[in-house]
């Protein structure tokens, strides 16, 4: 998940697709994001590299609808619906995620474990986005 | 001239007591010959703190001499010392020092200094007076351009005579072992420059006669002006080019370990030494050689543990050497449990201080309290019962001594300091600070701390030092040098290191420029 200035950002990544779930008045998703390129890299206890600025998932609601999407605590959220997320203010991602006419969200979330687990299994194929 | 050296048993006063004294003095002179005797690899010569001024004019000194030093001083003008033995020198400066009362080197060159200063001021005035003297009759008169010049003169004159006495009518502070070069130079220039003047004006004035008083009198001024700008230079070398900082001399003493570091521009190696001793006098505590070693009772358990017994039949001087070889060896395997003992006995001292320490503070507060300054505009109604007698400093000081006295002298006991405090001196002490309202703190500060060596010294006498070092003493400073100021008991060692080179660069901050963020890490949920 690291990244060199200049180049482009390559990564293991894995669709979520979370419906988002009428609660009152609020379409809510489950799950908190911390991060952005307005925010403090150095606080942030997920990213492998400190400097990192990127849109984490801090925590999950238990059952809610991002925990049953298969979202974990950690996910680097690289795109939403087809927006990037990597270089985005925190207050962009979250207006991003909760739009008011949006019903589904579709996630790429990236998290180490999924390189871990391409490079075990040698055969597989990847989805690389770029 | 070169090889000449000189030194004076001047004596050292400590509070010891008149008998003593006289013995520890014939015992410090013996001491001090042998050791400057020895002391012959290196260039070793004697500084005296007592005095030499700079370039005095008029010399003042008589009066802050001494007047008993005559009888225990001792001069040794020796010769050239490459090529005479040891006996041969040890006899010699013993003659000497029989027969040589007073050191008239010392003032030999304060007088040179002062003859050809006076000769200096003198010689404008004889310039113009000498025409006038002698051929009055045939001087083409001259009236106000003289006048004017005349005028210029005499401030002049008088601003010279004012600079020469502040700057160089000084009492002594030192004599240096070595000829002083600048002074040296000074005075050569200022010679030469009068004679030049003179002989110029015997040859085309006083031979010829000659008539244009004008132009003699604008020829005394040129020589009082130039000799203004020889004082200016004289001011330069002497007083001003090292005071810009270009050295740091490290100055540790060989006896305890006290340790300073000065900052000191581009002296002589015995101006320098000069330097060091002045701040030596006020920055390092006292010299107290009780305060030195290890007791015995731990060092000499050492020693007496082993007995090594000759079993061969070497020679002896192999045999002497295995024999303290082995004796280190076997001392090293030794578990050494003397660490220990120096631990406690530490330990034990300190707490020792520390009582007695808490004692002489309560007992001397306590003692402080029964006296009080008596105001004057107090009313003076005071009951029969108790009349108050007023006391002066003396007799508060006797009044509230006695029950501070056992807990001082216990505590100056324990620091091994009783030796530099008589009960006269803390008597004396006591009516110092009881007149100048002090606290007891105040009063205790000079018991608690050892104080600078100055503090305990009696200053009408001069102190003797030895300068050792390297390289000839009147080169200047230079980085790595080593040198050292020794007296019988201990020595100071000097090692020279320059100051950096300082690079400063600029870096402008606009005010405008200081602004800060938060550092935020939020969390949203979604």
């Amino acid at each position: 998940m690291s990244f060199i200035p200049g180049q482009p950002v390559t990564a293991v990544v894995q669709r979520i697709e979370i419906m988002k779930l009428r609660h009152g008045d609020n379409l809510i998703l489950g799950f908190s994001i911390g991060g952005g390129i307005d925010q403090d890299p150095g606080q942030n206890p997920f990213s492998e590299d400190k400097t990192d600025k990127g849109i984490y998932v801090t925590r999950i609601t238990p059952g809610g609808p991002a925990h049953d999407a298969g979202l974990r605590m950690g996910d680097k959220i690289m795109q939403v619906n087809g927006w990037d997320m990597t270089v985005v203010t925190h207050d962009k991602a979250r207006k991003r995620l909760t739009k008011k006419d949006e019903d589904v969200v579709r996630l790429l979330v990236t998290r180490k474990s999924l390189e871990q687990a391409v490079k075990q299994s040698m055969g597989g194929c990847p989805q690389t986005v770029t | 001239m070169d090889n000449e050296s000189t030194y004076s048993g001047y004596s050292y006063k400590s509070s010891h007591s008149r008998s003593s004294r006289k013995h520890r003095e014939r015992r410090d002179r013996q001491r001090s010959k042998s050791r400057d005797i020895t002391l012959r690899g290196d260039k070793s010569v004697t500084i005296q703190a007592t005095g030499e001024p700079l370039l005095d004019a008029e010399s003042t000194r008589g009066d802050d001499r001494d007047d008993n030093w005559g009888e225990t001083n001792t001069v040794v003008t020796g010769t050239s010392v490459d090529s005479v033995s040891n006996e041969d020198l040890a006899r010699i400066s013993k003659d000497l020092e029989d027969s040589l009362p007073l050191d008239c080197r010392r003032y030999l060159s304060p007088a040179l200094g002062a003859i050809l200063g006076l000769f200096a001021l003198v010689t404008p005035l004889a310039f113009l007076a000498l025409p006038q003297l002698l051929w009055r009759d045939t001087l083409e008169p001259c009236g106000t351009p003289c006048e004017g010049l005349y005028i210029s003169l005499a401030f002049k004159l008088l601003i010279l005579l004012i600079s020469t006495w502040a700057l160089f009518l000084r009492p002594p502070r030192a004599s240096l072992p070595r000829f002083f070069i600048f002074r040296c130079l000074l005075l050569a220039l200022v010679f030469l420059f009068v004679a030049s003047y003179w002989l110029f004006y015997g040859v085309r004035v006083l031979d010829s006669r000659e008539t244009d008083y004008r132009g003699i009198v604008g020829y005394a001024a040129s020589l009082v002006d130039a000799l203004l700008f020889i004082q200016y230079l004289a001011l330069v070398l002497l007083e001003v080019r090292h005071l810009q900082p270009a050295f740091c001399l490290k100055v540790v003493r060989t006896s305890d370990g006290a340790s300073r570091f000065y900052n000191v521009g581009c002296f002589s190696i015995q101006r320098a030494a000069v330097w060091v001793l002045d701040q030596y006098y006020s920055d390092f505590p006292v010299y107290n050689p009780a305060l030195l070693n290890l007791p015995k009772s731990i060092l000499s358990k050492k020693m007496s543990a082993f007995k090594v017994y000759n079993l061969g039949e070497e020679n002896s001087t192999n045999n002497s050497t295995g024999q303290s070889r082995s004796m280190i060896a076997a001392n090293a395997r030794k578990r050494d449990n003397s660490h220990n003992e120096y631990y406690y006995e530490e330990a034990e001292l300190e707490r020792r201080v520390r009582k007695r320490k808490a004692r002489l503070v309560v007992a001397v507060e306590e003692a402080f309290t029964h006296i009080k300054r008596h105001q004057d505009d107090e009313a003076t109604v005071s009951s029969p019962k108790h009349p108050r007698e007023l006391m002066d400093p003396r007799e508060a000081a006797q009044a509230i001594f006695a029950p501070m006295a056992r807990a001082m002298q216990k505590y100056l006991r324990a620091t091994r300091q009783q030796s530099y405090h008589s009960m006269e001196s803390i008597m004396n002490h006591l009516q110092f600070c009881i007149s100048h309202n002090m606290t007891p703190k105040a009063f205790l500060e000079c018991y608690l701390t050892p104080g600078p060596t100055l503090q305990y010294l009696d200053t009408s006498r001069g102190r003797q030092w030895t300068l050792v070092s390297e390289a000839p003493v009147t080169t200047s400073l230079r980085q790595g040098q080593v040198f050292s100021l020794s007296r019988p008991d201990f020595s100071l060692v000097v090692t020279v290191a320059p100051l950096p080179f300082l690079r400063l660069s600029e870096e402008f901050i606009d005010p405008k420029s200081h602004k800060f963020v938060m550092k935020l890490q939020s969390e949203t949920s979604v």
